[in-house]
């Protein structure tokens, strides 16, 4: 019996109520996957699952959509470059003088640097081995900041993995599928990354907010910045190497301190991703681990009295005396 | 004695099509592709058929439409899953509720309120991400987003104007 024919089949509410009701389902569905999202990391969230299926099923249609686009890309940067190049010439002598000036500096210093490390015994930090992969998707709206990258788990990229470009620091690796793989970059309102400050020594944590340039927080001393400061990673919380480029300090609109990416300076295609983890995977592990343990016996916390022989044995000498 | 026929809208032409096309606008304005420095917009697509199904006519299907497109745009963007749809159900909302005041409008009257309910959605959105962030985020790329999503009410127009008159039971 259909459900038209039964005791309700004359009940017809208006439809302008059902739509509404069906909205109402719709938006508690909505907002029960919002409470639930965790996007800092693919390991903590509930929809790692969906969210790399279909990263990896639009992947490959990114990957051949890209292809015309970087090709008018290409055409219009060779026009413009054709356009530009008296000028660019003559930018391009000036600054090749200032850097012979800065080669012959360069060398010296590196000369002098590789002299006082050999007589203090430093030992540079390991190389730590990396994969070149290109972006395919590019989210840059005010909520999110991310992009994929058409390399991923096959190629040995996982969670946490920093993401460079030439010029610098892009971000980390959030989600990975086998060949693809999600980058939360430095802008987006949930990327926080410690910082140093190499001309004070400073420390302070660059917290993206969706715009361009992400703002420097707790800060120590805001007035020890200057405006074009360099700004590293610092290392701290093991989340990235200590030392990568990140940018340089800017004052914003709204007078907070600020960060002009260096990543920012050409456009994102290709990416390397560091195999970085922690700074456990810099040292070898067995090494770090002793392999005999020092011994635990403490003294006693109370020392015994003396017992009556050793009391006696004073006694005597103090007779003799 | 001669019956009113009544041909009941397709879902697939005014739901189903919309859909995959704001799929696909979403795809290609999701390249990394810039020229000259400048990057492409990142409209909300969807924005303009979920202010367009409502005028159009109510049903059940255009909320888990806008769902179904919001969770896309969520996992396309790589956005905390469950953000767009209910930016897209604040478009709805409002829109579903006044239909009959709205409907008789004409095509400046409508795109002054697809800007008003477009921007209490973002609005919407921005808290919502303002809350799960513990960062506010910026309000000039907020505003270029809102600017971009506005330009689009010619095409949830021309949705309008297409099937609004197509089921006469909601003239």
């Amino acid at each position: 019996m259909s459900l038209r024919e039964g005791p309700f089949g004359d009940i017809r509410p208006p439809l302008r109520w059902v739509a509404l009701g069906a909205l109402v389902v719709a938006a508690a569905v909505a907002l029960a996957l919002f409470l639930g999202d965790h996007r800092q990391s693919s390991r903590t969230s509930p929809y790692a699952a969906p969210r790399g299926a279909i990263e990896r099923a639009i992947a490959p249609v990114n990957s051949i959509l890209s292809v015309p686009f970087r090709w008018i890309g290409a055409a219009f940067d060779w026009v413009g470059d054709y356009i530009m190049a008296g000028s660019q010439n003559h930018e391009l002598r000036v600054e090749l003088i200032r850097a012979r000036i800065w080669r012959d500096e360069a060398m010296r210093l590196q000369l002098e640097n590789a002299r006082l490390r050999a007589l203090m015994g430093v030992r540079t930090d390991p190389p730590i081995p990396m994969v070149l992969g290109r972006t395919i998707l590019d989210a840059r709206g005010p909520f999110s900041n991310a992009r994929l990258a058409d390399v991923g788990a096959s190629r040995g990229v996982t969670e946490g993995n920093p993401v460079l470009s030439e010029h610098g620091l892009v971000g980390r690796v959030v989600g990975v599928a086998p060949n693809v793989s999600r980058i939360l970059l430095l802008s987006d309102v949930e990327s926080r990354t410690p910082v140093l400050l190499p001309r004070t020594n400073g420390r302070a944590i660059l917290a993206g907010d969706g715009g361009p340039n992400p703002t420097l927080s707790f800060l120590r001393a805001h007035d020890s910045l200057r405006e074009g400061d360099r700004v590293l990673t610092s290392g701290d919380g093991g989340v990235f190497p200590r030392g990568l480029p990140v940018g340089s300090v800017v004052r914003g609109f709204d007078g907070a301190w600020r960060v002009s990416l260096d990543a920012d300076a050409a456009p994102i295609d290709w990416v390397q991703i560091l195999f970085f983890e922690d700074f456990s995977q810099l040292s070898s592990p067995e090494a770090l681990a002793p392999k005999v343990l020092p011994s635990t016996a403490t003294a006693s916390p109370s020392p015994p009295m003396p017992s009556v022989p050793v009391t006696s044995a004073v006694t005597n000498n103090a007779a003799k005396r | 004695m001669t019956s009113l026929t009544v041909r009941p809208l397709n879902p697939v032409f005014w739901i189903g099509i919309p859909i995959v096309l704001c799929a696909i606008a979403s795809l290609v304005f999701a390249l990394p592709f810039s020229l000259f420095g400048l990057r492409l917009p990142e409209p909300v697509f969807a924005f303009a058929p979920a202010f367009a199904w409502a005028i159009i006519r109510p049903s059940v299907l255009p909320p888990f439409g806008l769902l179904l497109l919001g969770l896309f745009t969520d996992i396309l963007w790589g956005g905390p899953i469950g953000l767009w749809p209910l930016c897209l159900m604040s478009v709805y909302a409002p829109v579903l509720l006044g239909r009959a005041f709205l409907s008789g409008l004409g095509f400046w009257g409508l795109w002054s309120w697809y800007l008003a309910v477009s921007g209490v959605a973002m609005v919407i959105g921005w808290v919502l991400v303002s809350l799960q962030a513990g960062v506010a985020p910026n309000l000039i790329g907020f505003g270029c987003q809102f600017l971009v999503t506005g330009a689009l009410f010619p095409f949830g127009f021309r949705l309008i104007e297409q099937y609004e008159d197509a089921d006469v039971r909601f003239r």
